[in-house]
C-alpha cells in the first residue's frame, strides 16, 4: 500500500480535516505521503511535517495553486496518482470540488465520503442522506476516495516526515478567482467543534440567534443551523448543518426549534449526545435525541443561560 | 446558446428509505420518485437564463431507466425545449454517466452544462465534475449566483468558510447549490404541452459509452439506530445531566 494524502491548507495553515484524512489513511498503511500543493506555502508544508505517520511531505509550490482552483489542481493530482494505489482527500467542499476532476482524469470511479474501511479495496459510505450505509467494493487500481472526516480521529502532531519540493503544475487558463466573503467567527470552526448549538425555524429571526451565541460562549461551542434558518436569511450558509451543509458529530449537539427533517439529521445524528429543545413534543428530532425538554425555546433559552451561569 | 441540463430520477426526498432484507440496497418498489430537488434548481436556472436572453435552447438528458421519461417529462413541461433519455438497466455510476453526458455534449455543442451539485441518493457529488474533466472544460461547483455572458461565467460559489466568486473561461460545466433558485411548478397547460415536445432515446452503445459498473455493492444495511433518549423539565435538570450524566460539558 503507498497511499498520497491530499492536504487541505491555506498555504499558511494545515486545516484540522487533513488531521482526520490522514487517520484514515493509516488504517490503510503506513507508507503515507501527504501533498500540500499551494502558493508560498512553506509554514503549511514545515506544519503537514508534523502529522504523525506521514512518511514524506511533498511540496509543490506554485502561483497556479494559490486559489485551489479545481483546473489547476486535479491534473496535478491525478499525475502522481500513478505512482500510489491509494489517494485520500477530505470530503470538505475543497475536497469534492477537486477529487472526481482528478478521478475522471485517470478514469477512475472515485468512492465519496467514506466512513469506514474494511480492507484496501472495502470501504462503507452513507448513501439517502445517511438513512443507509452501504458497502462497497472498487475494482479500480488506484482507489480515489474522500473521507467524512467527523468518522475518523484526528491524527496528533509528532511526526517528522521529509519535506520534497516536487514540480508539475500548470495553469490551465480556464479560470479565475475573484475574491471570497468568509464568515469571521470567534468561535470554533463547525465541523471540529466539541460541542454545537443549532437553531432552526423555530428561533424566527436573525436577531434571537444572539440567545444562542451566548450560550455558545459558556460552552465554548460552535453555533450552527438547519436548512429553514438559513434559507429564511437568520444565519448565512455556511452555518448549515445536514445533507446538504455540513456533516458534524460533535460530543454535544443542542437542536433549538429544529423540528428534525431527514436532511437536517444527515447532518448531525452521529453526535455522541444529542439535546432537543422544542415545544412540539411530536417533533422528529426528539426521536434521535438522548435528552428532549419540550418547552417554547424562548423560555428555555434564558433558563439554559441562567441554569449555565449558575453551575460556572 | 444551447444548454444542457442532466436531470436524474431519485426516491423523493421526503420519503424515509426502508432498508431491503437481502440487503441488496433500498426498496424502491411502490415508492414515490421524483426528481433530484438540486436537478430541479438546474432546470429552473437554464430557463431563467433562457427568459433572460442569453440561452436559445434547453436540452434536458438523463441516462437511467424507461420510467426516467417521467423526470424528463417534467422538466419539459418546466421549459426545457427537448429531452434525451439514454436507457440503461445498470445503476449508472457517476464516471459512466459523465461520459454518457460527455457523448451527448459532442453531439450537441451545448455552451453550459448545469447539473445539480448531488443526488440525494447516491450522494457522491462527482457527476458535474468528472464532466468537466472528461472535455476540459472550466467548472464551478456548489454555485449560489450564476451571471453568464458572451466570454466570461460569472459563479459565486458555497465553500466551507462563506462564498467564493470565481471567473469561468466558457464554454463551462456548473453545479448547483440548493440557494440559487426557486424552481417553477409546471402547469397544467404546459404538461399538456410536454407530452408533444422531442424525446430521444439513446442506449450507451450509440454513444460508444461502457458503462460496466466499476464498484461492486457488497451490501447495503440499516445504520446503527440510536436509543431512545429521556425527557426533561427543567434546564437545572438538562444542565445536571449533561454535567453527571452524560459529562459532555
Amino acid at each position: 500500500m503507498s497511499i498520497l494524502v491530499i492536504g487541505e491548507h491555506d498555504n499558511d495553515e494545515l486545516k484540522p480535516s487533513t488531521l482526520n484524512t490522514v487517520t484514515a489513511a493509516q488504517e490503510l498503511g503506513d507508507e503515507i505521503d501527504l501533498l500540500i500543493a499551494g502558493a508560498d506555502c512553506s509554514a503549511a508544508a514545515e506544519h503537514a511535517a508534523r502529522v504523525t505517520g506521514v512518511k514524506r511531505v511533498l511540496k509543490v509550490d506554485d502561483p497556479s495553486l494559490a486559489d485551489s482552483l479545481a483546473e489547476n489542481l486535479s491534473p496535478l493530482i491525478a499525475k502522481l496518482a500513478g505512482e500510489y494505489t491509494h489517494v485520500l482527500v477530505p470530503a470538505s467542499t475543497y475536497g469534492k470540488n477537486i477529487m472526481p476532476r482528478a478521478a475522471a482524469l485517470i478514469d477512475v470511479q472515485q468512492i465519496s465520503d467514506i466512513s469506514g474501511i474494511e480492507s484496501e479495496d472495502t470501504f462503507v459510505r452513507p448513501i439517502y442522506a445517511g438513512n443507509a450505509m452501504a458497502t462497497v467494493r472498487s475494482k479500480d487500481a488506484i482507489k480515489m476516495i474522500s473521507v467524512r472526516t467527523t468518522a475518523f480521529e484526528s491524527a496528533t502532531e509528532e511526526g517528522e516526515a521529509t519535506i520534497e519540493e516536487i514540480t508539475g503544475a500548470q495553469e490551465s487558463g480556464l479560470s479565475k478567482f475573484a475574491g471570497e466573503e468568509l464568515t469571521r467567527s470567534e468561535r470554533p470552526e463547525l465541523t471540529t467543534a466539541d460541542i454545537i448549538i443549532s437553531g432552526g425555524r423555530g428561533m424566527q429571526s436573525g436577531d434571537n440567534f444572539e440567545m444562542l451565541e451566548r450560550i455558545a460562549d459558556r460552552l465554548n461551542a460552535a453555533v450552527g443551523a438547519s436548512r429553514a434558518a438559513v434559507d429564511a436569511g437568520y444565519v448565512p450558509n455556511d452555518y448549515q448543518v445536514g445533507q446538504t451543509g455540513k456533516v458534524v458529530a460533535p460530543n454535544l449537539y443542542i437542536a433549538v426549534g429544529i423540528s428534525g427533517a431527514i436532511q437536517h439529521l444527515a447532518g448531525m445524528k452521529d453526535s455522541k449526545v444529542i439535546v432537543a429543545i422544542n415545544k412540539d413534543e411530536e417533533a422528529p428530532i426528539f426521536q434521535v435525541a438522548d435528552y428532549g425538554w419540550v418547552v417554547d425555546l424562548f423560555e428555555a433559552i434564558p433558563q439554559l443561560e441562567a441554569a449555565l451561569g449558575e453551575g460556572g | 446558446m444551447k444548454v444542457l441540463v442532466p436531470v436524474k430520477r431519485v426516491i423523493d426526498a421526503n420519503i424515509k428509505v426502508r432498508v431491503k432484507s437481502d440487503q441488496s440496497g433500498v426498496e424502491l418498489n411502490n415508492v414515490k420518485m421524483a426528481m433530484n430537488p438540486f436537478c430541479e434548481i438546474a432546470v429552473e436556472q437554464a430557463i431563467r437564463l433562457k427568459e433572460s436572453g442569453s440561452v436559445d435552447e434547453i436540452i434536458v438528458v438523463t441516462v437511467g431507466a424507461a420510467q426516467s421519461q417521467e423526470t424528463l417529462r417534467t422538466a419539459l413541461a418546466m421549459g426545457a425545449d427537448r429531452a434525451i433519455l439514454i436507457e440503461t438497466e445498470e445503476t449508472p455510476e457517476p464516471l459512466s454517466v459523465a461520459k454518457s453526458l460527455k457523448a451527448v455534449v459532442d453531439r450537441e455543442g451545448p455552451g453550459l452544462v448545469i447539473l445539480g451539485k448531488q443526488a440525494i441518493d447516491g450522494d457522491n457529488n462527482q457527476t458535474g465534475q468528472m464532466l468537466a474533466a472528461l472535455l476540459g472544460w472550466s467548472i464551478g461547483t456548489f454555485i449560489s449566483d450564476l451571471v453568464v455572458e458572451e466570454s466570461i461565467v460569472k459563479v459565486t460559489r458555497e465553500v466551507d468558510g462563506g462564498l467564493e466568486k470565481l471567473e469561468l473561461l466558457p464554454p463551462a460545466v456548473v453545479t448547483v447549490d440548493l440557494r440559487l433558485n426557486e424552481p417553477r411548478y409546471a402547469s397544467l397547460p404546459n404538461i399538456m404541452k410536454a407530452k408533444k415536445k422531442p424525446l430521444d432515446t439513446l442506449s450507451p452503445s450509440d454513444l460508444d459509452v461502457d458503462v460496466t459498473p466499476r464498484t461492486e455493492v457488497v451490501s447495503v444495511v440499516e445504520p446503527p439506530a440510536r436509543e431512545a433518549g429521556v425527557r426533561v423539565g427543567s434546564a437545572e435538570e438538562l444542565v445536571e445531566k449533561l454535567k453527571n450524566e452524560a459529562k459532555v460539558i
